[in-house]
């Protein structure tokens, strides 16, 4: 494999879309209105899949955007249009700063330990065909095929115990 | 490379620019076409220098000016932001969606060959299935938004209708996915070329006379698929006989009924463009995309021997017109539809969805696999 | 500027895991705390999909399908909890859960 760089991504793409990504995820966890959290999250989960795509993963792409930023969070909406929330959080200004100051650190540790290989810096290119749906459906129906069987059971037991838990009592 | 970038954008502004003025017309044609079938006039009465041609000043001229010079007001108590957001998020995926329908085969231009698609991705129909279910997100916002008890009511119907259909639909095209074996709908549209006589196997030779000379479009291998798609897409653009949540006679204009102006005007806008993204896949999946029968790349060639060879030029016309004949058609048996039918109820519509709807999708999935591994 | 590498991809996935990280910590709405684990699961994804780029094996995408599944079921189970917690309590603060008994 050639050290090549994504073919087509210029870094001025990739530097849009990581502040984009970086922004929503800010909002996600700082916006006082729960509405607007999710739908900043909405978008953070629309620009990771556009990340997806930049990365030869186009099936895994259009999944994200079809089922989670489509229809989880769908589920989010409804459950927080349910519940009402009528009063905003309070702002405690002290503890979101001791929280920042933390969560910062936490990304210096986990930038260290990334960095500290070097083997891994140059991207290689796979080929066409890599990412499209015939090869993760070969993968998931060949030697991923007990833990697919296994997912959609896990979906069926998800389903019944929603339902049995958000029923009303009597 | 800088031509290349060009090509996309010229095909991408041509796209837009042909369904933004059909959503509008689609307009016209539904208010002059529902006064004929009701048999009164329609609105004829803006005129420019005594013109009033048959309604089109008014609906082409007259409405969007005066949508677009109205207040434009939010709510007290209203989400400011996402008042204003909730109709961009409606019109946005009923305008994407167009990216991957392809509207012709090839035009050649000297030594380039154009693919007349605009964007040619491998996941094809899947990328549209995405662009719908963001759709929900106009109606949920835009209910939510307007701090009003019936507009929650009519997004929450909505948003239930629309997911409860998305299933539907998706699951209905499985069967044109595995006839045709790819995702890609410039692909499915070239597998709509050959006749159904190409496709028969050797035991059913008896059909050969019969529908051997039929082109094999996805109406004629997957007749319930049709009818299964052409329910849920109606319901998933909500309109009648699916438009509870806008039920003008029973929700007060349902989710929308806090919006005014321009922002109503992208909700109807977005509306019109389903309409014209629907009547597009169900030609593109079913009815041949693009395809005139018999008509290959350099001409005719009749199944009873007869050829006209055509400049590919002609050919490529007169596929791109085909195209936009069967979109026309399929938007117009929509905008009929609506004035023939009363509403359903909304547990008709959710009885209908999961309980018919669903079964027969799947039972179409599987008839359809016995049916391609018995041929083989 | 320097080509784009799996590095800076493991960046922004550190970054924006962390994100999510204070959401948990430092919120006090049950709905907002499960959206922050969605944004950890969400960075972790990208890592996935950046090795799997990175290695030519399938294998990060098909993890990442079935984190999907996961997080689907999981954000199911979890907002039907939040709506029977919330019919006892009428809060959605975790700090007034913290007693076993009613």
């Amino acid at each position: 494999m050639s050290n090549l760089q994504i073919m087509s991504l210029s870094p001025l793409i990739f530097y849009l879309l990581a502040a984009l990504l970086v922004l929503a995820a800010l909002m996600v966890v700082f916006q006082r209105n729960v509405v607007h959290s999710a739908m900043a999250l909405v978008a953070a989960l629309f620009l990771t899949a556009i990340l997806f795509f930049t990365l030869h993963a186009p099936m895994v792409g259009v999944l994200q955007v079809l089922v989670y930023a489509g229809a989880i969070m769908v589920l989010f909406l409804f459950v927080i249009m349910f519940l009402n929330p009528s009063a905003l959080e309070e702002r405690r200004t002290v503890w979101w700063g001791c929280g920042a100051v933390a969560a910062m650190l936490l990304a210096a540790a986990l930038i260290a330990v990334t960095s500290a290989g070097n083997a891994l810096e140059n991207f290689m290119i796979a080929g066409e065909p890599f990412g499209s749906p015939e090869m993760l459906a070969q993968s998931l129906f060949t030697d991923f095929v007990l833990p697919f069987e296994i997912a959609s059971v896990l979906l069926l037991v998800a389903i019944v115990g929603a339902v049995v838990l958000a029923k009303r009592e009597g | 490379m800088m031509v290349d970038l060009a090509i996309v954008a010229a095909k991408a502004f041509l796209v837009l620019f042909m369904v933004l003025n059909l959503a509008g017309v689609l307009g016209w044609i539904e208010r002059k076409g529902s006064a004929l079938i009701q048999d009164r006039i329609g609105a004829n009465r803006a005129s420019i220098f005594g013109f009033a041609g048959m309604g089109l000043v008014n609906t082409l001229i007259a409405d969007p000016i005066k949508f677009l010079t109205k207040e434009d007001f939010v709510p007290p108590q209203g989400d400011r932001f996402l008042h204003t957001l909730a109709p961009c998020m409606a019109l946005f995926p009923a305008l994407v969606t167009f990216a991957v329908i392809p509207f012709g085969d090839v035009l050649i231009l000297g030594d380039r060959v154009v693919n007349l698609q605009v964007a040619n991705l491998n996941i094809g129909i899947l990328y549209i299935f995405a662009m719908a279910s963001l759709g929900v997100y106009g109606i949920v916002i835009g209910a939510w938004a307007s701090n009003n008890k019936f507009s929650l009511l009519g997004g929450v119907r909505g948003s239930a209708q629309m997911i409860s259909y998305e299933i539907a639909m998706g699951l209905s095209v499985i069967g044109i996915l595995m006839v045709y074996g790819t995702l890609e709908l410039q692909e499915i549209a070239r597998g709509q070329g050959a006749l159904i006589g190409d496709h028969l196997a050797e035991s059913l030779w008896f059909l050969k006379p019969l529908v051997g000379w039929l082109p094999a479009w996805g109406v004629f291998l997957q007749p319930l698929a049709f009818l299964l798609f052409f329910v849920a897409a109606v319901a998933e653009t909500k309109r009648v006989p699916f438009d509870l949540p806008e039920g003008e006679s029973e929700l007060v204009a349902g989710y929308h009924v806090e919006y005014s102006g321009g922002k109503f005007l992208m909700f109807f806008a977005g509306e019109f463009a389903e309409i014209v993204t629907a009547a597009a896949l169900m030609t593109t999946l079913f009815f041949g995309g693009w395809q005139i029968p018999y008509l290959m790349r350099d001409g005719f060639y009749f199944p009873w021997g007869g050829t006209w060879l055509l400049a590919p030029l002609a050919v490529t016309l007169l596929q791109v017109g085909a195209f936009t004949l069967k979109v026309l058609f399929f938007c117009w048996l929509q905008i009929l539809l609506r004035w023939s039918v009363p509403r359903f109820r909304y547990d008709q519509v959710m009885r209908l969805g999961w309980k018919m709807l669903l079964p027969l999708a799947f039972l179409n999935v599987m008839v359809t696999a016995i049916v391609i591994i018995a041929l083989q | 500027m320097a080509a784009i590498s799996l590095h800076h991809y493991l960046v922004l996935s550190a970054i924006v895991f962390s994100i999510g990280v204070i959401g948990v910590l430092i919120r006090r709405n049950l709905i907002v705390n499960l959206m922050s684990i969605e944004l950890m699961l969400n960075a972790v994804n990208l890592t996935f999909i950046a090795f799997s780029h990175t290695l030519d094996s399938m294998a990060g995408q098909v993890m990442v399908f079935f984190v999907m599944a996961v997080a689907a079921a999981e954000a199911v189970i979890g907002l039907a909890i939040i709506i029977a917690v919330f019919r006892h309590r009428q809060s959605l603060d975790p700090q007034e859960m913290q007693l076993l008994k009613w």
